[in-house]
């Protein structure tokens, strides 16, 4: 179990447990929090579950395999921390991550 | 009056809408109707990993079991619309009962198209659109075990990839000359044939299906072409239907699905429609489409509950569909419909990974990216400008993706 923040554009804070194995996008579309909208459900095909990582946990997460990378290069609100956070398995590593969501997914 | 607003079905559509009427202020109360014994789930999964015991049910469906109690929505699972009164306001179930509603949003999806040959009753024949026909087709899913899928469809070459997958024997009938005729390029077609046999699945296109034969349970498909094909178990993926009947009967108008605008109204003011079961008009295209796609029912369900809610969100967007097989990522954005020029990226015969772009008079209207997520991104983003795009340069690999519009 990882308790991740979830950041709104506003700056709206949204805290979740995140089961094990479970994805962060997983856990939010489940809650409902807005801004990470998950469209595939998780196949790492539409880039609509991005979120902005922070140095001190970019580390700690597994580096992006090709698909993901692609994804986010051209993805239009990406920047150089993003992550897709279907891609973002959680586990004891990650409890207290926050993560920031982009203005809009589309 | 009631301020109530029914929602009938419980799809992806409708998981959307409760979470947007919600978002966006309205605090009423809500009641939504499925047919199903299950809340909300995702549809996508179960011809994939969750046909393939990746996953379980709790990962399919789409919101928490607590969520719709927590949205002050009251469920009825299990209980089938019958009717909808317009005259007084109310909808009838199959159990009797009946619910007036203030305003109305008709989620009601689609059903799988049967198939209407001698012994389509036998057992282990099955469809694949619910979480209860993906148990029944695992119950068969034994090495060495032969399987026929009906249709070389999405749905069908989803089903054989799995299935190949662990061990079983996969043969696929397609009646057209080619797989996928309906919605890719040849090109595209012969590639997935390709990769099918190369995975050890039979394919065989110009068969159409004349008849399952089996004293209880099928034994063998015979096609009209006077073949026979033995077989423990047969899947049948030859299409959807939209579910329009409950609105056409309530006097709603229908185009080959419930007919709605761009705010998702249906031609009575009080009642909305939102995904598969709808057609709505794109101004991108220029004409009805009636999609079969989540992308779809997630965007209306947000327009729909936006209108419910009194505030407007105009839906007129690129349709995208994905496809997993093996390790194939088929993305496709856009409707191919009516290309003039299919122009390839990459290799189609050699290797995994390629795309093609349709033109149409010049202008793209859409793209299939086979392993080719920069093509997919950027071809969103031009196919939404209705770009014009010069041939020589989409086949130029030496020009990167970025920089294929000039």
């Amino acid at each position: 179990m990882a308790k991740i923040t979830y950041i709104e554009h506003d700056g709206k804070e949204h805290t979740l447990d995140v089961a094990d194995g479970t994805t962060l996008m997983e856990a939010a579309v489940k809650a409902s929090v807005p801004g990470i909208d998950g469209d595939c459900g998780g196949a790492c095909a539409c880039a609509t579950c991005m979120v902005f990582v922070p140095q001190e946990w970019w580390d700690k997460l597994p580096p992006k395999e090709d698909m993901e990378e692609t994804m986010l290069e051209f993805a239009e609100y990406a920047e150089a921390n993003s992550r897709l956070s279907c891609q973002i398995v959680a586990g004891p590593a990650l409890d207290g991550m926050k993560v920031r969501m982009p203005e809009s997914q589309h | 009056m009631s301020d109530e607003i029914i929602i009938i079905g419980a799809g992806q559509a409708a998981a959307q809408a409760v979470q947007s009427l919600r978002a966006e202020g309205f605090e009423g109360p809500i009641r939504l109707f499925g047919d199903e014994p299950y809340a909300p789930y995702q549809r996508p999964p179960l011809s994939k990993k969750f046909l393939a015991g990746e996953i379980g049910y709790d990962r399919v469906e789409l919101k928490a079991p607590d969520f719709y109690a927590a949205s002050g929505v009251a469920t009825h699972f299990s209980t089938r619309v019958t009717e909808i009164d317009r005259r007084n306001k109310r909808i009838l179930t199959g159990d009797g009962q009946e619910f007036p509603y203030g305003k109305l949003l008709i989620a009601t999806g689609s059903r799988v198209r049967e198939i209407n040959v001698p012994g389509f009753d036998l057992e282990g024949v099955h469809y694949l659109r619910n979480i209860d026909d993906v148990t029944s087709i695992q119950a068969h899913f034994k090495p060495g075990a032969k399987m026929v899928v009906v249709g070389g469809g999405y749905i069908g070459l989803e089903v054989a990839a799995v299935a190949a997958k662990r061990g079983i024997d996969v043969t696929v009938l397609e009646t057209a000359d080619r797989v996928m005729a309906r919605v890719v390029d040849p090109i595209v077609s012969h590639f997935y044939e390709r990769v099918h046999r190369e995975e050890g699945v039979k394919i065989e296109t110009g068969v159409t299906v004349a008849g399952f034969e089996g004293e209880t349970k099928v034994e063998a498909v015979v096609s009209g072409e006077g073949g026979r094909y033995a077989c423990d178990l047969v899947v049948v993926g030859i299409g959807i239907l939209p579910n329009t009947e409950l609105a056409a009967e309530a006097g709603l108008k229908v185009e080959n699905g419930i007919a709605v605008d761009e705010l998702c109204r249906t031609s009575d003011p009080d009642i909305c429609a939102a995904g598969d079961c709808t057609s709505h008009p794109n101004g991108i295209y220029g004409a009805r489409l009636r999609l079969e796609s989540v992308h779809n029912a997630i965007e209306q369900g947000k327009t729909a509950a936006a209108t419910l809610a009194g505030h407007e969100k105009p839906y007129n967007q690129v349709p995208w569909f994905w496809s997993d097989q093996y390790d194939l990522k088929l993305q496709i954005v856009g409707l191919s419909t009516g290309y003039t020029q299919a122009v390839v990226r990459g290799d189609p015969a050699a290797g995994r990974s390629f795309a093609v772009f349709y033109l149409k008079d010049g202008v793209l209207i859409a793209v299939d990216a086979i392993n080719r997520a920069p093509e997919f991104m950027m071809a969103k983003m031009l196919t939404a400008k209705r770009a014009k795009l010069d041939p020589a340069r989409i086949a130029d690999e030496s020009i990167g993706v970025k920089e294929i519009a000039g």
